[in-house]
């Protein structure tokens, strides 16, 4: 009896979790169709998972006229490395200050930091803080500082670094190394999975922003790639006009609903070739998270 | 003496103070600073003047926020999709996680779990693209099937009915992956002898899950659970801005408290009200966050957040 009822759990088990799979998979299937599809085909038929009519047309005048595209794409690597970095740093200096078990008021400034999730200010006054008194509108801060640091990547870094053994920390000191050197040429080497981690948090923070630039980014030329998208998605007028703004002579209608998923396919792309390699790394750092709670 | 201690510690802890010094000095200016500037929210605001400057009005702005009737409209918005995320996100992740440690080998879990992972990692906007993509009223998936099968297309983009279940559907279908990480590690670390004591009483498959994983599951529930119900009246702006955007056909259904101080601040301009706005939810959050803190200190005190 035991293995009927194993039986019936392992169908129930595949099945749901070979669906959730699919679902989870096909939107993505859709929109890559949708790119490669004729256009002509799409207003007739609509969106279709397999490309019937299979066309590159919207890859081709992608590809033909990409200045824009290059420079949201140079934006958001910038932006992605400049961030992660100085995120990185600042991250686990924080954390390792804070992991100090010897160091008297680290309760306090966990607090200090902790507090800033529970309360806020809300948009408003922050928003007109870094307009009218920092005037960080359009600069490329404004799309760097507003996600360099959060608490819970301090405290999953913290607590990272609160398993090193403090041995460690003590023979370093005997041997007369300072705090930040033993940061620095200690500490830091043996934090290596919680750096990866969350420095990946960051990139694809970094990566996917969009929000910093719609609330601070007017000018084109500090357009990152996911606002630029969002921009092109809402605005085909605008995109015919950066297509001949760019020099196209536009002979032939524009196909825009596949070349609306082909950028989309672009900007997302780099991402989902990342993915496989990064995703061992994100599954560690939620652990460690989770462990702490 | 007391002070001659404080002043050693300075000295002794001045490193690592200075190793603070950055992320302290940006939380002042970002979380802290901004904190003060709530003021605007009792004033009328005007950019001679700016945040302290401008002159005093009362409760005006509270007042034109409460007797427009958005206050109402929003703010059950926000905790209603709140609501219906956490228990539909939380058990279905519960779900995915339980299935994946049960079933399949190495490869079937790896798989599964990096295809459940995948929505994770693209941007509102992408995900914005691939609703259009699929709800669109000439062109979508879902209307091209349903004209192909004989039936009427539906406008969905003008129908505000049927997007709470969009919604739900949408941010399942994108924190699955996340959510099911957290809950099988959470099983991973249950003990093993647990099970082995369970198999040995004879328990089948759907007992033990019920009575050995589950019950083990708690601690993480709790915590999670806690957690989103603490943000229960703030709304995932980049969600609900790249599916509805500035439709507002379909506000009734769709406007939370974020997508409205953000259109009042950029779009109206009306500085006070979305100020007012903004601080009244701040405020409800961090009423939430610490009554929920509360109650669970009392029922256990090492499951509490603070």
């Amino acid at each position: 009896m035991k293995h009927l009822d194993r039986k019936i759990f392992n169908i129930i088990g595949y099945v749901s979790l070979i669906v959730l799979a699919i679902l989870c998979l096909l939107p993505f299937i859709l929109v890559v169709s949708s790119s490669l599809t004729a256009e002509n085909k799409i207003i007739t038929d609509g969106y279709q998972f397999i490309p019937t009519v299979f066309s590159g047309e919207a890859y081709s005048i992608l590809f033909k006229y990409p200045q824009q595209m290059i420079q949201a794409y140079i934006v958001t690597i910038g932006v992605t490395t400049a961030g992660t970095a100085l995120g990185l740093f600042l991250t686990s200096m924080t954390a390792y200050a804070l992991s100090r078990k010897d160091f008297k008021w680290r309760n306090q400034f966990s607090f200090f930091f902790f507090f800033t999730t529970l309360f806020s200010g809300g948009l408003v006054p922050w928003y007109l803080l870094i307009v009218n008194y920092l005037h960080m509108k359009d600069t490329v801060l404004a799309l760097i500082i507003p996600l360099v640091l959060n608490v819970f990547y301090i405290i999953v870094m913290k607590s990272f670094m609160s398993g090193i053994p403090e041995a460690i920390v003590e023979s370093a000191k005997i041997d007369g190394a300072g705090d930040f050197r033993i940061y620095a040429r200690l500490v830091l080497p043996l934090s290596k999975p919680a750096l990866a981690t969350i420095g990946l948090f960051l990139a694809l923070a970094y990566w996917n922003d969009w929000y910093n630039a719609l609330l601070f980014i007017s000018s084109e030329d500090l357009m990152p790639l996911q606002y630029y998208l969002y921009k092109m998605l809402g605005n085909m007028d605008g995109m015919r006009k950066a297509m001949m703004g760019a020099g196209a002579v536009v002979t032939t209608a524009i196909p825009t609903e596949s070349l609306k998923m082909a950028m989309t396919v672009v900007a997302t792309g780099p991402i989902l070739l990342a993915y496989p390699f990064v995703q061992r790394y994100f599954v560690q750092g939620l652990t460690i998270g989770a462990v702490k709670g | 003496m007391k002070r001659h201690t404080f002043w050693n510690d300075l000295k002794n802890y001045r490193v690592l103070l200075l190793m603070l010094a950055p992320a302290v000095l940006f939380y002042i200016l970002f979380a802290y600073v901004p904190m003060a500037g709530i003021v605007i929210a009792f004033k009328r605001y005007d950019y001679a003047g700016g945040i302290f400057g401008s002159a005093w009005n009362g409760l005006d702005n509270f007042r034109f926020f409460f007797e427009s009737g958005d206050a109402w409209r929003v703010t059950r918005n926000t905790a209603l999709y709140n609501i219906a995320f956490i228990v539909v996100n939380n058990a279905l992740q519960i779900f995915a996680a339980v299935m994946l440690f049960e079933v399949g080998g190495k490869w079937f879990r790896k798989i599964t779990q990096s295809a459940l992972f995948l929505p994770y990692f693209i941007s509102w906007v992408v995900v914005g693209a691939i609703a259009y993509n699929l709800l669109n009223y000439d062109i979508g998936t879902v209307n091209a099937v349903l004209r192909g099968l004989g039936l009427e297309a539906i406008d969905i983009y003008n129908t505000p009915a049927y997007w709470p279940y969009i919604l739900v559907l949408v941010s399942a279908w994108k924190g699955l992956g996340y959510g099911t990480v957290m809950y099988l590690a959470a099983i991973t670390s249950i003990d093993t002898e647990m099970y082995e004591a369970a198999e040995i009483d004879g328990a089948n498959i759907f007992q033990r899950i019920r009575k050995v994983t589950i019950p083990n599951l708690y601690p993480t529930i709790i915590i999670l659970v806690l957690l989103a119900v603490g943000n229960i009246f703030r709304g995932d702006f980049g969600m609900f801005y790249n599916m509805i955007g500035n439709n507002g056909l379909l506000f009734s259904a769709t406007d939370v408290i974020d997508t409205f101080v953000f259109r009042s601040l950029i779009t109206s301009n009306e500085i006070g009200m979305s100020a007012a706005a903004g601080l009244f939810q701040s405020v409800l959050g961090f009423v939430t966050i610490v009554t929920v803190n509360y109650a669970v200190r009392k029922y256990d005190k090492d499951r509490a957040l603070f």
